[in-house]
């Protein structure tokens, strides 16, 4: 049960840089959020791009993603399918939920844009109503 | 913040409940003092890491969650059962449905079923405990204090009011000021790091610790079922976890996630909380599918019928579970092209599960069928749950869906599955399974009546209700008019509620009359059954389960050993010691902080919640440095507890 797996190879460094690179990786992004003066899509750019680095790093340096089973091929075809699942639904959670709240009539969600065209339409109010 | 804030006041019902806790309080605390049972509590219950004590305090507390949301119900009822009632006002009728279904979902259905996959996974794969015994007292302790973090806010603060969707803008700080909302979003945050690891801990069990001989293709069906439900867990709890903390950022620090000032979206909300929503149906229907296969197995005599095709099925349902969300805000009004695709993703998530139905079906046919209560409330699920499901069927249309939305209609659909598949599989598991955790079966007889009167009752209950939905009464009304016409079919449908109130005392009933008189089994194969859970010699396995692990050669290896009158005798030179995890009381303790950091976020007090967070990363830290490599039970003593002659 409680038996000790992993061997322990003296002080845990893979962990402590990870930990520390995450949490400047996170603090960099809040400063360039809060602080700078760029436009709202390059911000995006810049933070996305940082979550991005940070997932992977974390699969490295957490996430045993480089581990090779050698004892059976059931543990890699887990791993493989974990990781083929993780990335689906990854997939399905941004870009469905980008799809579903910009497509069509959604739009209007977006209070930040300026009444055009697709405002003020003489059904759009009626959609409204089912909110 | 004055105590007349801090308690709630002014409503009979509530000074009732006050009452009713504090005598309860005060008799558990006589109790336990008068008998000296504290250090039994202690050593026996509150420490410990066993997986089978921690599966019966999950289905005893869900049993009192049962009650709980039980008592809503039929207050909800009692309310709506004439035209024009003053049982209820408005705001006490909205808390009312609010904890009823966030309590029946999450504090009730999943540690009911968490709670029995506690007790006979590890059993049903020949493992001695699961793969994490410390991390799985953590999540029961979690869970717990979550639960009664979210209990307590009917007579402190105030119970949340938005419902169990808790939908945005309406759970926003403008439209349910006061601590109310804080203690769903805390309350479920809490407990949902315990579900978490419940998820990861079971994935690893199952993967890791089957007895040889096992492969994943001989693993039994409730077994193949809990594995697929913790991927689901595992993929579907984060989104939640993200959505309570953007909302509590948004109502304790201000921010803009889902509030309508401040470029928020609010229908942000209801796409992140279905997105986990919806797989979350799935997590607690697929165990309930997976307890079904064993019982119609093991009362058909017969091997489960497309055992194979149940696999694919669920694998199938697992990843459809995450493409068919938006079905539960078709009237949101996103466009033509989102609400086709996920029409088309919902009716196909209905085929799998139409599979599975044909295969219990092909299970019972030509069996020997034996109708004892589990296989009664199994039937029972079947006939029933069918009936959700194609009225489910009927709401997967998104145009027609626009007519049935948020109507008494979609009332009725979701509980007919979810008390024909859930609560039907919880009670038939219960039954099943009672020999193994307490040495001796529920009375039939009793158990018969429970089930008729649940079931006729059940169906008086909701089958009104779908033509009430019909009628165009909608949901999360505290009344309605005489004029409506509503009048009569609310009537019955009240009758329904109180028969499936009186079937759960009866319930409840049959476990003391059982306790009392119930004939102790004398083998562990209480049931005749197929799977390795029934295979230990003693009706209640020892604190290791197994004193030599099972090799296992096929599907059903247990029963095909009985058919071959081969079953393996324990021999003394068999037994070498047994390797077993220490107790340990930091779980508990580390709940308790949460307890303190959850109630003071609750309330917005800061200092409260930093005190609570320090233990709890205290606790954590301690847990970091304590080897403890637990303990080895010897052969003697393990020769005794099997009562092997040498």
């Amino acid at each position: 049960m409680a038996k000790t797996t992993a061997e322990h190879h003296g002080f845990p460094w893979k962990h402590l840089i990870g930990f520390v690179l995450s949490i400047v990786l996170t603090l960099f992004a809040l400063w360039v959020a809060l602080y700078t003066d760029l436009s709202v899509t390059w911000i995006l750019i810049i933070i996305f791009g940082f979550a991005i680095l940070q997932a992977a790093l974390q699969l490295l340096m957490f996430m045993h993603v480089t581990e090779n089973s050698t004892s059976s091929n059931l543990t890699s075809r887990v791993q493989i399918g974990n990781i083929l699942f993780a990335a689906f639904v990854a997939i399905v959670i941004v870009i469905g939920s980008v799809w579903v709240l910009t497509a069509g009539h959604a739009k209007h969600d977006k209070h930040d844009e300026p009444k055009t065209e697709n405002h003020g339409g003489s059904h759009d109010s009626e959609e409204h109503g089912s909110h | 913040m004055k105590w007349d804030e801090f308690f709630v006041t002014g409503d009979p019902l509530i000074y009732g409940a006050d009452v009713s806790i504090l005598l309860t309080m005060v008799g558990i605390l006589f109790y336990l003092t008068k008998y000296n049972k504290w250090k039994w509590l202690w050593d026996e219950w509150l420490t410990t890491v066993d997986h089978k004590k921690l599966g019966i305090m999950y289905i005893v507390s869900a049993v009192l969650m049962l009650f709980r949301g039980g008592v809503d119900a039929l207050l909800m009822r009692t309310q709506l059962a004439v035209p024009d009632a003053k049982f209820l006002d408005s705001q006490h009728y909205n808390e009312i449905f609010t904890t009823h279904g966030t309590i029946m979902i999450i504090f009730m259905a999943m540690p009911f079923l968490i709670g029995l996959i506690n007790v006979v996974v590890p059993l049903q794969i020949g493992a001695r405990d699961v793969a994490y015994p410390y991390l799985n007292a953590v999540s029961f302790w979690t869970f717990f204090i979550g639960a009664m973090l979210f209990n307590i806010s009917f007579v402190i603060g105030g119970s949340p009011a938005a419902g169990w969707t808790s939908y945005m803008p309406l759970a926003s700080n403008e439209l349910s000021p006061g601590p109310g909302q804080n203690y769903y979003l805390l309350g479920l945050q809490i407990a949902g790091i315990g579900t978490l690891l419940t998820g990861i801990n079971f994935l690893v069990t199952i993967l890791k610790m089957r007895a040889p001989g096992m492969t994943l293709f001989r693993m039994p069906m409730f077994t193949w079922s809990s594995l697929v439900t913790m991927v689901i867990i595992i993929f579907a709890f984060p989104i939640l976890t993200v959505a309570l903390a953007l909302m509590t950022f948004d109502r304790l620090f201000g921010s803009h996630f889902f509030t309508l000032q401040g470029e928020g979206m609010d229908m942000l909300w209801a796409n992140l909380f279905w997105l986990w929503g919806h797989p979350e149906v799935y997590i607690v229907i697929l165990p309930a599918f997976g307890m079904f296969s064993e019982i119609i197995s093991t009362f058909s005599r017969k091997t489960l019928f497309g055992y194979k095709a149940m696999i694919w099925s669920m694998l199938l349902i697992a990843g459809y579970s995450f493409l068919v969300w938006v079905h539960h805000f078709f009237t949101m009004g996103s466009g033509a092209a989102v609400n086709s695709v996920f029409s088309i993703t919902t009716m196909a998530i209905g085929i799998p599960t139409g599979v599975k139905i044909f295969n219990w079906l092909f299970t019972m046919y030509r069996g020997k069928i034996q109708f004892t209560t589990p296989m009664l409330w199994s039937i029972g699920f079947i006939v029933n749950f069918v009936i959700g499901g194609v009225t489910g069927v009927m709401l997967a249309m998104a145009a027609a869906d626009y007519q049935y939305h948020n109507t008494y209609f979609l009332v009725s659909h979701f509980h007919y599955v979810l008390i024909a598949g859930t609560v039907f599989a919880c009670f038939a598991g219960l039954i099943y399974w009672y020999p193994k955790m307490f040495g001796y079966k529920l009375n039939e007889r009793i158990g018969k009546w429970v089930f008729w009167i649940f079931t006729i009752g059940f169906n008086v209950c909701f089958m009104p209700q779908y033509f009430l939905g019909l009628d165009g009464m909608p949901r999360r009304v505290y009344t309605y008019s005489e004029e409506s016409g509503w009048g009569p079919l609310n009537m019955v449908s009240t009758i329904g509620g109180f028969m499936m109130g009186i079937a759960f005392l009866v319930l409840v009933y049959n476990m003391y009359y059982s306790f009392r008189y119930a004939k102790r089994e004398t083998t562990g194969d209480a049931w005749d059954g197929r799977t390795l859970e029934w295979s230990t010699p003693s009706a209640m396995p020892p604190f290791y389960n197994f004193a030599k692990i099972p090799e296992v050669t096929g599907l059903d290896h247990f029963w095909r050993q009985k058919q071959a009158g081969k079953v393996e005798k324990l021999t003394a030179k068999d037994i070498k010691p047994i390797h077993m995890p220490s107790n340990s009381g930091v779980p508990f303790i580390m709940a308790s902080f949460f307890f303190v950091a959850g109630f003071g976020m609750v309330f917005d007090w800061m200092w409260m919640a930093i005190i609570g967070l320090i233990g709890v990363f205290g606790t954590l830290f301690y847990r970091s440095f304590e080897y403890d490599d637990g303990y080895y039970v010897s052969v003697e003593e393990v020769i005794e507890t099997e009562k092997i002659s040498k």
